[in-house]
């Protein structure tokens, strides 16, 4: 009762502060997004005041049990917002194609969408299955309960708070032009704190572990947590022009802050969605395929020195530019020593079906994970060929790069994803399976077809595109103009947004299955795979009377 | 915490760890593994050798092979120069009507304009000089202030309506309606007669009363059939070509505030050899015209 009356004291503080920003404002966006967080407030108020109930008060949680409460919103919200980012994805890829769908609307525009794609599928969709799948992965193998349960849902409401902050202030205009960090410094600030409560969860649990042993997918979520709060903090270091206004100007300027940037921005793919997602494979795939991993001294070695190489890489985004060039050099050379490394997450977790290859063929989740494995594989080999100079400087600025980031994001990341929110669906909802394994078949060929239209649209589109910008007549003039290379690329729009439609579709089963498994239903379908059994044959030879 | 002990399915021992359920086997690490891993490091470290690569004080190292990306660049840029040197000179020297004049100038300047124009124009005049509302097309002989090649010439360098340059085009149509010089009903019969020169209405009352408007305010500028005036850059309004568009809200809104078109001063972006490239490709495209014939001595004339 104490507890619940001062946290509503806690709340009405919060909306007071709301309040006065939202009519100090200098701007029109900071106004609206301080109503979003007084409109927060309230939720939270609300839920407060009439959530006082002294039975629960009385009754301690379950000791005996796991604390699943935040980690079953975690899958809801993967896939709720997974369908958002892949909506918006597709969205942007028809305007592209077809420019009429910008609507002639400034927040429909290409320019606020696309930033509203990357966040929902990085951060959003990304974000929740890091943050659902480690408080999962955390308590089971450490065999604790989360240390510091309040601060886990704390976790949960104030990262959705921060996507939705991030979503709204891209359509609104409010951006620092950083790719992959345009959110402002409120909400930068918001998401430090959110961060570092999420590290004292995961952390705190760590502590409390009854296990000798730190399991190896808990080194990759903490070097993730760890490794992004810095990223985060140093890529940031903004000065508000006011402090009731939504724009803010760099610390760093010019090259200095070019470099800070894609430090921050390799790293968000080496830490965010390779390290976390690595951690995802190193607990999913061995449960799923019940087969122990392939290599306990590998999963060290290609730990230490995929986190010790990756954040040196980040310089390979700025070849050919202002960036010095020995920093060029290393950030080249770090990206090739880069590919063993990551490689060795691909053969701990391929190598673990070593027994169980036959599963790849009866069960679609394993299927899901395999090809996971197979696009990490391909896609950390195709980094280090780009970040080489002579082949940068054909794939530099080109689709090429946007489809090397699909078939990372898509494939690996996707993929890994959906088969681990199949496989804690039933778990979590204590249901005794999915509600259709059939259909989880269907999501995985609609997202491999999609992919692969993604994928190879791309390399024709960014070789097409850097052949033409380079290309020389005798006489020594530039043969194209930069709108020839558009025209050019078309086609190439039109089937890149064709595979976008068959991921989204397969996405879209997956929330149907994912929503029924929920709801407790369960389909009622031939199995997947059965031996073919005639009884008419099922009999004797019998030798006919002469 | 288990003890270690072998897998039925390969006959690898595991490492005696377990958490959840999930065990870990002592398999050693890939062969070719390791050795790709070796040999990806040996690379870095010769690439390293051969490049620049680490930081001093105020430099770094230059890399055995001395390469540097601005001393690549400026070594392609002098070879390129080298190459067209000559041809550049010839064309620095040359006036704009002596290139027009020999076949060899002219073809080199035409395929410079071509790259310059990709770069520096299609943006308004469109990929194929189309041009599109507001920005003539460069490919008909319809031109708004001469269409030889030293009047291009000299359009280019000094852009149209730019402040700051003595010699750009200028002129500047009243805004009719705007500025109450003619009401919105006088503005609409002008409309009118000028759809009706035009081709694009029959005649009617409101193109006749039109007409004597016209006559009045329209005609010292765009000539009494409304046949343009290159002196002043008014377009030709008896025929099919549009600048703004000939409709009857484009051209109400043309005759009620009027237009200002704009191009910047070439001269002052673009060295002299390429304005002059420009100037003959655009001339090339289709509606160059002749240098016209000499001005007859008007003083001459009166005697």
């Amino acid at each position: 009762m104490e507890s619940a009356l001062s946290r509503s004291g806690l709340w009405l503080v919060g909306l007071l502060i709301a309040i006065l920003a939202c009519a100090a404002a200098v701007d029109s966006g900071f106004a609206i997004h301080m109503g979003i967080v007084g409109l927060a407030c309230v939720i939270g108020l609300i839920v407060t005041l009439r959530g006082v109930d002294l039975s629960k008060a009385i009754l301690a949680p379950d000791q005996g049990r796991y604390d699943d409460d935040p980690i079953r919103w975690g899958v809801i919200a993967t896939v709720f917002w997974g369908m958002a980012g892949f909506t918006v994805g597709l969205l942007i890829a028809m305007q592209l194609a077809l420019p009429m769908l910008n609507l002639g609307l400034e927040w429909t525009s290409f320019g606020r969408l696309r930033p509203l794609h990357t966040s929902a599928v990085i951060f959003a969709f990304g974000g929740n299955a890091l943050i659902a799948t480690s408080f999962y992965v955390v308590q089971r193998t450490c065999r604790a309960r989360l240390a510091f349960p309040g601060l886990a849902r704390f976790v949960f409401w104030g990262y959705q708070l921060f996507i939705v902050l991030a979503a709204t202030g891209y359509l609104l205009g409010i951006t620092q032009g950083k790719e992959y960090a345009e959110p402002e410094w409120y909400v930068d600030l918001w998401l430090t704190i959110v961060w570092v409560a999420y590290l004292a969860v995961f952390v705190g649990t760590i502590v409390k572990r009854t296990e000798p042993h730190i399991y190896v997918a808990n080194w990759f979520y903490l070097s993730f947590i760890i490794t992004v709060a810095m990223l985060h903090i140093v890529n940031n270091l903004n000065w508000p022009v006011s402090f009731v206004g939504s724009r803010s100007y760099p610390v760093f300027a010019g090259v200095q802050g070019a470099l800070v940037q894609w430090w921050y921005g390799h790293n968000a793919v080496g830490f965010f969605l390779t390290a976390g997602f690595l951690a995802m494979m190193y607990y999913f795939v061995p449960k799923q395929a019940e087969r122990p991993i392939f290599s306990y001294r590998l999963s060290i070695i290609h730990f230490w020195a995929l986190i010790f190489l990756y954040i040196w890489a980040g310089p390979h985004h700025l070849h050919y530019t202002a960036l010095p060039d020995w920093a060029q050099t290393l950030g080249m050379v770090f990206s090739v020593m880069l590919w063993m490394p990551s490689w060795g997450g691909m053969i701990n977790g391929l190598m673990t079906l070593n027994g169980a290859w036959d599963k790849v063929r009866t069960d679609p989740i394993i299927r899901m994970m395999v090809m996971a494995l197979a696009f990490y594989g391909m896609s950390t080999f195709e980094g280090p060929m780009m970040s080489i100079k002579s082949v940068n400087s054909l794939s530099h600025y080109t689709d090429w790069t946007i489809g090397h980031v699909h078939s990372g994001a898509l494939g690996w990341n996707g993929m890994i994803t959906f088969a681990s929110v199949y496989y804690l669906v039933p778990r979590l909802w204590a249901r005794p399976r999915l509600y259709s394994l059939r259909m989880v078949n269907w999501h995985f060929w609609l997202a491999t077809v999609g992919i692969v239209f993604y994928a190879s649209s791309m390399w024709v589109a960014g070789i097409t595109q850097g052949l033409m910008w380079r290309e020389y007549g005798a006489d020594g003039y530039l043969v194209n103009s930069f709108v020839e290379t558009v025209a050019a690329l078309k086609p190439m729009f039109f089937l890149r947004a064709f595979g976008g439609l068959l991921y989204l579709t397969g996405a879209v089963v997956m929330t149907v299955n994912v929503w029924r498994t929920i709801l407790g239903h369960q389909r009622t379908e031939a199995p997947m795979r059965d031996a073919t059994f005639d009884p008419a044959k099922d009999r004797p030879i019998v030798a006919a009377a002469a | 915490m288990s003890k270690p002990r072998l897998d039925d399915a390969t006959g690898v021992e595991t490492v005696g760890h377990e958490w959840d359920g999930i065990e870990e086997l002592n398999n050693p690490l890939p062969r070719w593994w390791l050795w790709s891993f070796y040999a990806c490091i040996v690379f870095a470290i010769g690439y390293c050798v051969a490049y620049p690569a680490i930081p001093l004080l105020n430099t770094s190292t230059k890399g055995m092979l001395g390469w540097s990306s601005r001393g690549d660049l400026a070594k392609e840029m002098t070879a390129e120069g080298l190459r067209t040197a000559s041809l550049r000179a010839e064309l620095d020297k040359a006036s704009i009507e002596q290139i027009a004049a020999d076949p060899r100038l002219r073809r080199a300047a035409i395929d410079g304009g071509h790259a310059a124009f990709k770069v520096n124009c299609v943006q308004c005049h469109g990929n194929g000089a189309a041009g599109s509302a507001g920005y003539p097309n460069l490919n008909d002989d319809d031109w708004l202030w001469g269409g030889d090649v030293a009047t291009i010439h000299q359009t280019l360098v000094d852009g149209v309506r730019q402040p700051g340059d003595d010699a750009t085009r200028m002129s500047q149509m009243p805004a009719f309606g705007r500025d109450g010089i003619l009401t919105a009903a006088q503005v609409q019969d002008v409309v009118s007669h000028v759809r009706v020169i035009a081709g694009e209405e029959k005649p009617s009352a409101s193109a006749q009363r039109g007409a004597a408007i016209f006559e009045a305010n329209c005609a010292v500028c765009h000539g009494a059939g409304g046949e343009g005036s290159r002196a002043v850059g008014a377009p030709k309004l008896a025929d099919a070509i549009w600048l703004y568009g000939g409709d009857r809200k484009t051209l109400t809104q043309t005759i009620t505030n009027a237009r200002y078109g704009v191009m910047p001063a070439w001269g002052s972006r673009l060295d002299p050899v390429t304005v002059k490239m420009l100037a003959t490709y655009v001339h090339s495209l289709g509606g160059g015209e002749e240098a016209p014939a000499p001005v007859p001595d008007i003083a001459a004339a009166a005697k």
